[in-house]
């Protein structure tokens, strides 16, 4: 009689993830799914609502990345109250986005990074699952705990002095910004207290990258192994120089090869080139490149993805290590899944030594904040959210209503690479074992987690989070059962 | 004698119907004029919160819950290292034990629950929901006066 592995949340109404792997009688892998269960009544829900609320309703969709959200709608109604298509606002409001933007990757990164990843790497994939977490880091690592909580509290407090709040902020509206930064916002920032200043910042990011590329060099055969798959990527890059573009870009891609598969296509334009597949044992989608069809089409998205697809990064040391992350491959794409939390801490670099750079800018503290122009009917906003490309696609009537709103999620995106990862452990880690002990399934959670998918989405209420991992047979009876969480 | 310093941190998602308790109640606390609590909230709680409540004596951790009993459960917290699979979110428990680790100090901290009912977006709290709502408030609001005459540690 086969047997079913089952990965699955108890009581989680949306949001949640669930992994199934499926053996025969010799443990042989039969088939293997990542169901993500994403929530579509979003974007009915946003209908009929006036366009200027969409930057702050659609925060109410995701509390990992809110900012997020609300950027990318923003840049969307930007273009329906004819404020341009994402140049077209005041230097003042475009610098306060940008640095609101850079503030949510570094923190989301940053708690990536030390929260999630350095467990992991720190006490090993096969470590005592007791210690093996945050806590366990903090008790034998305090420096680099520490230096993971301040990192956090750096960006958030950049996140409230452009967003006006904490959660739920309203800084970015259809045409600019409703505030811009004080000069002592700035001077907190540039010259606080140690350690919450940019310069400690950039230090402390520029050890993360050290601390990862230690780690590599001494366990190369899994860092480098480890869910690696060839697949097409993609992201967004600076129009004109293919710089890599958080913001606000042109959408390009590249095959496994690194030849360009979609060619700086306008954000305005997205829906010719991409489409959303559907699976029957998933409500949630495939996105893929037209042009190659579903089979073909498919891409990851998110940091390895973006300096996959991007020329060079407009800063100095982010570019220094950039150049070494290039040449690993000799220039071709990253196709490893690990190294995923190499791109994301040289991401963490570039978003600090972006912020000092904008920190610097006297455009920050006028008060030209918005542009207005001739309204629209239509309008996308396209951005680099911490865990990939993040669309926005709304129509709005003469009365100024949404009719019609279409999201395509970073976590969406990665759906069929977070699939491809969890059969690359299947095979490689899981195939022919009578049982998995609890180091096996955790791979398989190493493995979505180089991701960062946002499964949580949403509902956090106590009780809401747990975890079932469960052994089945073929015929759906349990042979063994784990609760996490 | 010093007065001690008090935070309640209430979290969820206002957008998402009875989840929206933990951050209702820190906003109505947080109008009380005569209110010892410092206000604190978010959609989650996360790794940097234990710096955060390290400069707190006493700490009450606010959310909706699940499966507590009406009209609200108010409880002692220990630290704990219990990290969910996600972490995306952690426990109060885990930010106790995180502050304890990096920061030495552990404040008095209290786990306030509130049962809810639905958790559809943007619909406003159900009525059941916002009567377990007002008794923690009452609550909460009279146990504040009180905090003066608790010993502040574990």
């Amino acid at each position: 009689m086969g047997k079913k592995i089952t990965i699955e949340p108890i009581t989680r109404v949306e949001g949640h993830g669930k992994v199934t792997i499926k053996l025969d009688d010799d443990n042989n892998i039969v088939e293997s799914r990542l169901h993500i269960v994403e929530f579509r009544g979003f974007e009915r829900f946003v209908q009929g609502r006036p366009y200027w609320e969409a930057p702050v309703l659609v925060q109410r969709l995701c509390g990992i990345c809110p900012v997020s959200h609300h950027l990318a709608a923003a840049k969307a109604m930007d273009v329906v109250v004819g404020a341009g298509e994402g140049n077209g606002l005041t230097p003042t409001a475009d610098k306060v986005r940008r640095l609101m933007h850079y503030g949510q990757i570094f923190q989301s990164h940053v708690l990536h990074f030390f929260h999630l990843v350095s467990p992991d790497l720190l006490f090993g994939v096969d470590g005592d699952p007791a210690t093996r977490n945050i806590v366990g880091v903090a008790q034998q690592f305090p420096e680099l705990a520490t230096q993971g909580v301040m990192m956090r509290k750096f960006g958030q407090e950049i996140i409230k002095a452009t967003s006006g709040k904490k959660i739920h902020g309203t800084g970015a509206i259809p045409g600019g910004v409703n505030k811009c930064l004080t000069k002592e916002d700035v001077d907190n920032f540039l010259h606080g207290a140690d350690p919450l200043n940019i310069d400690k910042m950039i230090s402390w990011a520029s050890d993360a990258v050290e601390l990862f590329k230690d780690y590599h060099l001494k366990n190369k055969k899994f860092i480098d192994e480890f869910a690696y798959f060839p697949s097409n990527h993609l992201s967004l890059v600076r129009k004109g120089d293919g710089a890599l573009e958080l913001y606000d870009g042109v959408l390009r891609a590249v095959d496994a090869d690194g030849k360009i598969i979609l060619n700086d296509v306008d954000n305005q334009e997205y829906h010719h080139h991409i489409a959303e597949g559907v699976k029957s044992w998933t409500y949630m989608k495939f996105p893929f490149l037209k042009h190659l069809g579903k089979e073909k089409g498919w891409f990851r998205v998110g940091p390895l993805a973006r300096l996959n697809v991007a020329e060079f990064i407009p800063s100095e040391k982010a570019q220094r290590e950039f150049e070494l992350f290039r040449a690993y491959t000799h220039g071709k794409p990253n196709q490893s899944s690990m190294h995923m939390h190499w791109a994301r801490l040289i991401e963490v670099l570039h978003a600090a030594e972006e912020m000092k750079r904008l920190l610097l800018d006297p455009d920050l503290t006028k008060g030209d904040l918005m542009t207005t122009g001739t309204r629209k009917g239509e309008g996308v906003g396209i951005i680099e959210a911490p865990r990939g490309t993040l669309f926005h696609h709304y129509k709005v009537d003469p009365q100024d209503h949404i009719t019609m709103c279409n999201l395509i999620v970073s976590t969406t995106c990665n759906n069929e690479p977070m699939n491809q990862a969890v059969n690359w452990v299947a095979r490689n880690v899981i195939a022919g074992n009578e049982k998995v002990p609890e180091h096996m399934l955790n791979q398989v959670e190493v493995a979505i987690r180089a991701y960062d998918p946002c499964l949580s989405c949403a509902t956090h209420a106590m009780g809401k989070m747990p975890l079932k991992i469960s052994l089945e047979d073929q015929s759906g009876n349990i042979l063994d059962e784990v609760i996490k969480g | 004698m010093k007065k001690k310093k008090c935070l309640l941190f209430g979290f969820g998602n206002i957008g998402r119907q009875d989840d929206a308790l933990g951050i209702m109640l820190a906003e109505k606390i947080g109008q009380c004029t005569n209110s010892c609590f410092d206000i604190d909230q978010n959609f989650q709680l996360n790794a940097e919160d234990a710096l955060t409540i390290s400069e707190y004596d006493i700490v009450i951790f606010a959310d909706a819950c699940v499966d507590t009993k009406a009209p609200f459960c108010f409880q002692r917290l220990k630290p704990d290292s219990e990290i969910s699979f996600s972490t995306h979110a952690m426990h109060p428990k885990s930010i106790l034990a995180l502050c304890g680790e990096l920061f030495d100090k552990i404040p008095r901290a209290y786990l306030l629950t509130m049962p809810g009912y639905e958790w559809e977006f943007n619909a406003p709290i159900t009525p059941a929901a916002q009567d377990n709502l007002d008794a923690a408030f009452t609550f909460i609001d009279q146990w504040g006066h009180t905090l003066d005459n608790l010993a502040v540690g574990l």
